[in-house]
């Protein structure tokens, strides 16, 4: 079996046994700066306004869902299940279609609205990054496939950065099966290294913060 | 040195176009590093390196462990993981799960590993349409073409290019604006995407404690290729696995900088299987292909087993001013430049391009970008050891042993090399301070011959070091 010859033949050179245990691992480096809330507000906008994306803030429920309103004017809309986007009542607003489930008809319906609209479970201050972890309220296709995306966020949810998140969440796997960490539009710069903002994914993320 | 190679890197070195693509790529690439990791950018760079470092070899040194790890938290989720020796048996996996699922299209994400495996072509020879999404890897597909760059796939084609080969391949109007090319290409592909079977990635890291693995990637078509079709399949060698997702906050700080300076790129998903109960969206199937394909045999030799830290970020190749020159295609192999040089010779063997642990000036700029601080000047040393030790039945390596005993010979005696030193000069042709371009028959010897072909020799001096060094005393 390829399996046995291929494990035999690692274990042969490395003068292994079958069993054997790896012996203590490198200690972990999770290094947790501490970072006051509006500095890491401003490190967050300037790092996602640096990549092409946008940052608003909103004091309240009521303020992320007027922000959202003028963002989505005219345009069509999918919000995810997101509890968040339900209490700013953003999935009640006028053009956006909430509430699926099913991932046919999910799937559809982000490939043809113009906007997708999503929380996020942590954003990470010192790269300008949203993370999303998939559930029942959050789907995959509503950050990905329209052409923009709108995040809107808590503030409490705001880490340093990646050391943060993994010291928070150190076993991802265990909430879900795919955790996306977004860090400004999609790009490409694959033809003459000209950057053009928009590839496969959303050319334009708006984060609202709100708290 | 062999033709074709040779061959190769000349005609890279005629071509200006080429030439200035290269260095204006590479170019900008490497300053983008190292910005982003100055130490204003990034106090704490070198000790990551080394944290990566050590991870790495630990993971490198207890693989079987790690990999079974790995393989029991997946296949505990519902997921699969198939260990392939080679590019035969990862194409008939795929094949045979292909049939099974009555699958016809297939979605890849960029991955140099299944380029490694020539998966396409194998896949298209039994009549499956398997697309590439990357935006310069779709170019490439198109128009048959090899990556140039780990990073940069189509670095070598510029919109001119582009343009000819959509309308060739495409049917679609001449457009050269690069915005519209890339949307003409996005389109083609959303089509693909939301209709295809099956969908491949490659994975930047394999998580142990997880189950899980890493894809990094700008475009968005590599969360595409793993959300949309019901059916993935990763593909990885087997050394891509790390012990801890926790370790992630080591490489992912430092993968992205090292290679476009980017501090993350767009997107980093981790993935642990197939969508869970609930879950809306995301593949029903999940598999994981565990590639030797001459992986093992890297790792009996305990410095030549670093060659296995890689994490294909392309540092290297912007480093390396041999790369800079010769370019992607002078290699054999689908891994270029200083990690080309090492990886290509150990997964197939010295004998098949002997040249290859040559063809660096071991000026340790790679060594010093690595972020995984993999050695590679000492990597190659090793192997040109190797090639040599291969050739000692060959009769010019007899010559070559012979005269490198007499070259020691002289080296050890001073009065001797002195005197050789004075003949030396006495036979050049008198040109009065000029430079040599060419020397009597008697004194054409094989390494003067290869000198002289590429460059001329300095004017032998007036006096030499010794007799000057005996006149100051």
């Amino acid at each position: 079996m390829t399996r046995e010859h291929i494990l035999h033949r690692i274990r042969t050179a490395l003068g292994r046994s079958a069993g054997q245990s790896a012996g203590d691992a490198p200690p972990v480096r999770l290094v947790v700066p501490e970072v006051d809330r509006e500095a890491r507000i401003r490190s967050f906008t300037a790092q996602l306004e640096g990549l092409g994306g946008k940052v608003q803030r909103a004091a309240s429920a009521e303020e992320a869902r007027a922000l959202v309103a003028a963002a989505i004017e005219g345009k069509s809309a999918v919000a995810s299940n997101a509890p968040f986007l339900a209490e700013c009542g953003i999935a009640g607003l006028e053009g956006v279609e909430s509430g699926i489930t099913e991932r046919r008809q999910l799937q559809e319906r982000c490939a043809a609205v113009r906007v997708g609209i999503t929380s996020a479970d942590y954003a990470l201050a010192d790269t300008g990054s949203l993370v999303l972890l998939s559930s029942a309220h959050e789907a995959r296709l509503i950050s990905l496939l329209p052409r923009e995306h709108i995040a809107v966020v808590p503030l409490e949810r705001m880490l340093t950065g990646l050391d943060e998140l993994f010291a928070v969440l150190p076993a991802p796997a265990e909430r879900t099966s795919s955790m996306v960490l977004i860090t400004g539009p999609s790009r490409t710069a694959d033809i003459e290294q000209i950057l053009v903002r928009g590839a496969h994914g959303p050319g334009q993320v708006l984060a609202i913060l709100v708290g | 040195m062999s033709v074709e190679f040779d061959q190769k890197a000349h005609a890279t070195l005629a071509d200006a176009n080429l030439q200035l693509a290269i260095y204006a790529s590479t170019g900008r690439l490497k300053r983008g590093r190292v910005a982003s990791v100055s130490i204003g950018a990034m106090p704490d760079y070198q000790e990551l390196r080394t944290q990566a470092n050590a991870i790495k070899r630990h993971a490198i040194d207890n693989l079987d462990y790690y990999l079974e790890e790995f393989e029991r938290n997946v296949t505990s989720r519902g997921g699969k993981v198939v260990y392939c020796k080679d590019a035969t048996a990862v194409a008939d996996f795929v094949l045979g799960l292909a049939k099974e699922r009555g699958a016809r299209t297939i979605v890849k994400s960029k991955s140099m590993t299944t380029e490694e495996v020539d998966l396409n072509e194998r896949l298209e020879h039994h009549g499956l349409e398997s697309v590439e999404t990357d935006l310069g890897e779709y170019i490439l597909q198109l128009n048959h073409e090899k990556p140039y760059h780990i990073v940069l796939p189509a670095l070598h084609k510029t919109r001119f290019d582009v343009a000819e080969i959509f309308t060739r391949r495409l049917n679609a109007p001449h457009e050269t604006v690069i915005e519209k090319q890339t949307a003409l290409a996005c389109a083609v592909l959303r089509d693909k995407f939301l209709t295809a079977d099956i969908g491949i990635s490659g994975a930047n890291f394999l998580v142990a404690d997880s189950g899980a693995i890493v894809v990094i990637e700008n475009e968005g078509n590599a969360r595409l290729t793993t959300t949309a079709p019901r059916v993935h399949i990763v593909i990885a060698g087997i050394e891509k696995v790390i012990p801890r997702a926790r370790d992630l906050a080591t490489f992912l700080k430092l993968l992205a900088r090292s290679a476009t300076g980017q501090l993350l790129s767009a997107y980093t998903s981790f993935l642990s299987g197939a969508r869970r109960p609930g879950e809306i969206d995301g593949p029903d199937e999940f598999y994981v292909v565990l590639l030797d394909n001459g992986r093992t045999r890297l790792l009996p030799d305990k410095e030549k087993r670093q060659t296995l830290y890689c994490i294909r970020c392309g540092a290297c190749l912007n480093a390396c001013p041999v790369y800079r020159k010769i370019g992607g295609y002078s290699f054999p192999g689908v891994y270029s430049g200083p990690i080309g040089a090492i990886l290509t010779p150990q997964f197939m063997g010295v004998s098949h391009e002997p040249a290859l642990p040559f063809a660096s000036s071991l000026c340790g700029a790679c060594a010093e970008v690595c972020p995984v601080k993999i050695d590679i000047p000492k990597v190659l040393l090793e192997l040109r050891a190797d090639v040599q030790k291969a050739e000692t039945r060959d009769k010019r390596n007899r010559l070559e042993r012979l005269a490198f005993r007499a070259f020691a010979w002289l080296m050890t005696h001073p009065r001797m090399y002195e005197l050789a030193g004075r003949m030396a000069a006495w036979m050049a042709p008198a040109g009065e301070g000029k430079w040599i371009s060419s020397v009597p028959p008697l004194m054409n010897l094989p390494p003067v011959r290869a000198w002289l072909s590429q460059r001329d020799l300095p004017p032998p001096p007036a006096k030499s070091f010794r007799e000057q060094w005996r006149q100051r005393r």
